[in-house]
């Protein structure tokens, strides 16, 4: 995964509460056991006026000018609720999004964007709004997410602290393949499975089936 | 009536660099103004407790599963049981594969085809879904490879992932369990700890037997009393997030508690835990209890003869301390809870069934306003329309929710000797190919299909749509199923949210019915 420190770009803004997963990807977007090429099923229900023959919805901020080339999304409460398809999050970032900008966001998608090197950034709903209206006003001015210092960057230089777990901003920032760090702590792993096999062994011992 | 912001918005969002965080004071009072503002009918006040070092059911799986505990709160964390669908769990062996990465403990990882099979009877693998065979297929060979249980289409234990995984013993009282699947605190009704994860989190905990956890904050749910006839967990959950929002559980794990919920029994318990997703959580957990190992006892995956000894032993310390501490609690009179229903598209756009559909004009936060007249215009509604006599087009039973054997039986009381109405399509899904015979041992097959049910093979089917069978064009759908979102059950299609009795009395009356109105059997 390409380390994320810094990144500048223009942000979309979609500010509805209770985003749903599958409002980001539709499941029939789903189309093959595969992570890619799954952009074209971003938002498909609402981004296409026919789904099937790829029909625009003119009205919709992806369609708009200049936020078809958006990497930042501002968003509202609970974005990527529902089901924990990962298909939202390689959807999303096949379009080209690098960072989602809301106040907060569901638990299985936020893990899902920390795999895949898109930065959650959660920022107080009155923040959101005032940088979602300011976008508005004049579209396509360019916002800065500087995750090394949790700063959001507006274009005319004021900054936003933003909150991220530790844990999160740490793999984005390294770039880290997170198997391989765990891995890396494999004797905490064997002592505490020696030590839990002792104390829990129905856990261990399934019966043949 | 000015509208108090969101109790969740006082929550602590960082949390302390310490391994066991101050629960927060503070947002208890929030709690409890928010709790005595928002509904008094329903929430009683909060319960307020000085901090000790008591331990919650939550507390005891946790410290029982770290092996490292960071600095900032996250933790890595022993996975006991693996669950992976075909949907999703394909794509996570297969990319597992492609790198080159073993399955650490393939003897404690299962899988399961539920998604997108076909439930019509005589299945194979052709499923109307296009491209629903790859995924079928793709997950046989990788699972075969893998060397992990496998419940292909056509085994008789086969069915949805979170009515397999307690009914056949793999998920067990203090384990932790994930699946690629957001429903997976399912099994939070036993006292597992389960949650849903992505794909590659899925990968991490196959090839790692662990996952890094941020530790949750800790919410508890008391619901006291006695709930009413015709009333169920469906009810209570649907109560809840309506209550308090799609988002009011973010960054908690929920532990259900209070007398209602011990005279749940098991099946329901998983019911209220199914959807503690819905309300935002990180997962929902239930203490178990004589109830609980009762149903466990005897399950093919579970312990047997002197492990089951030892593991009863254990089970029986899990429970909260009486004394012990949430970050907040909620109160909420069971008595007081009728059955409920949504009218929108999000599970918080939920009322008693009985009552009007609410006015968005009366809201005063611009967003939600903006959420709720999407809705209406999505579902075909009028604010202060009764939502009881709105004619229907279909009737679904069946899901992770709400499709086990008890969910069944409560539907075919109502349903026995009577007839679904002209022009309602009606479906039932058992919930397992287990669920399936059982019910059938009971007739309960013929009561459905003599009322005009059709009767299916286990699957999650119409839960959602996945471009194969649908509900169709703007069909108003009642449906004991979880989400209520635009398009899921299929392009345009209206669902509203209820428990298998309001279907079945809905699927009985053409229109969305109270189940009370039909009397005690």
């Amino acid at each position: 995964m390409e380390p994320f420190v810094r990144h500048t770009g223009i942000a979309a803004p979609l500010l509805r509460i209770n985003i749903d997963t599958d409002a980001i990807i539709p499941s029939r977007e789903m189309k093959r056991v595969s992570k890619e090429g799954l952009g074209e099923g971003l938002f498909a229900n609402w981004r296409y006026r026919d789904v099937a023959s790829r029909a625009e919805e003119p009205g919709f901020v992806l369609n708009r000018a200049p936020w078809r080339q958006a990497s930042i999304l501002l968003a509202g409460a609970n974005f990527g609720c529902g089901s924990s398809r990962e298909h939202a999050v390689w959807a999303l970032k096949d379009f080209g999004f690098l960072a989602i900008v809301a106040p907060s966001f569901g638990s299985i998608f936020h893990g899902n964007c920390v795999r895949n090197g898109i930065v959650p950034v959660e920022l107080d709903e009155s923040q959101v709004a005032v940088l979602a209206a300011a976008e508005e006003a004049k579209p396509g001015r360019p916002l800065t997410i500087d995750l090394e210092n949790c700063q959001l960057v507006d274009a005319d230089g004021s900054s936003h602290a933003f909150r991220i777990a530790e844990q999160a901003r740490h793999l984005l920032l390294e770039g880290l393949d997170p198997i391989a760090a765990t891995l890396a702590e494999d004797q905490h792993i064997q002592n505490f499975l020696e030590r839990d096999r002792r104390e829990r062994p129905w856990v261990y011992e399934l019966p043949s089936a | 009536m000015a509208e108090l912001p969101h109790w969740n918005d006082y929550l602590p969002t960082q949390q302390p660099k310490a391994t066991h965080w101050a629960r927060s004071l503070e947002a208890k009072k929030v709690l409890l103004l928010r709790a005595m503002g928002k509904s008094p009918d329903t929430l009683l006040p909060t319960t307020m407790k000085s901090y000790s070092s008591t331990l919650t059911l939550f507390d005891r799986i946790w410290n029982q599963h770290v092996i490292k505990a960071g600095p900032s709160g996250a933790a890595i964390v022993a996975i006991d049981r693996v669950f992976l669908h075909e949907r999703t769990g394909s794509i996570a062996l297969k990319s597992l594969a492609d790198q080159g990465r073993q399955i650490r403990s393939p003897e404690r990882v299962f899988c399961t085809m539920d998604h997108i099979v076909d439930t019509f009877p005589g299945r194979g693998d052709e499923t109307r879904m296009p491209g629903g065979r790859e995924f079928i297929t793709t997950t046989r060979v990788a699972a075969r490879a893998a060397g992990i249980h496998l419940f292909d289409i056509g085994d008789p234990d086969q069915g949805i992932v979170h009515v397999v995984s307690p009914e056949q013993g793999i998920a067990l009282p203090g384990l932790t369990l994930v699946c690629p699947d957001s429903h997976t605190g399912t099994v939070g009704g036993l006292g597992a700890l389960g949650w849903g994860i992505g794909s590659s989190e899925a990968e991490h905990a196959l090839a790692t037997g662990t996952l890094v956890v941020e530790r949750p904050r800790q919410m508890r749910v008391r619901f006291e009393g006695r709930l009413g006839f015709g009333v169920s967990a469906k009810d209570m959950i649907l109560a809840l997030i309506g209550a308090h929002g799609a988002g009011g559980g973010v960054g908690c794990v929920v532990e259900f508690a209070g007398s209602a919920v011990r005279d749940l029994a098991v099946e329901a318990r998983l019911t209220l835990c199914n959807m503690a997703v819905e309300f935002g959580a990180f997962s929902g957990l239930i203490a178990p209890d004589d109830k609980t190992l009762s149903y466990v006892h005897n399950r093919r995956f579970a312990p047997q003869g002197p492990s089951w000894d030892r593991a009863v032993a254990h089970w029986r310390t899990l429970g909260t301390d009486p004394e012990a501490c949430f970050d907040a609690e909620v109160v909420i009179d069971a008595g007081a809870i009728g059955p409920r229903i949504t009218w929108g598209t999000s599970p918080q756009h939920e009322i008693a069934i009985d009552e009007a559909v609410p006015d968005p004009a009366r809201e005063s936060d611009a967003k939600r306003r903006q959420a709720m007249e999407r809705a209406l215009a999505y579902m075909g509604l009028q604010p202060g329309a009764p939502l009881i006599g709105q004619p229907i087009d279909a009737a679904f039973i069946g899901s992770c929710t709400n499709s086990r054997l008890s969910d069944l039986r409560a539907a075919a009381e109502l349903l026995n000797g009577r007839r679904v109405a002209a022009g309602v399509k009606a479906i039932c899904v058992p919930g397992s190919s287990r669920v399936k015979r059982e019910a059938e041992a009971e007739g309960l097959d013929r009561i459905f299909t003599d009322a005009g049910f059709e009767w299916r093979e286990s699957g999650c089917s119409m839960c959602f749509f996945a471009g194969g069978e649908s509900f169709g064009q703007g069909q108003r759908v009642v449906t004991s199923t979880n989400r209520n979102f635009e398009n899921r059950q299929g392009p345009a299609t209206r669902s509203h949210l209820a428990s298998p009795v309001t279907v079945a009395a809905s699927a009985l009356a053409g229109c969305i019915a109270d189940a009370r109105q039909f009397g005690k059997p």
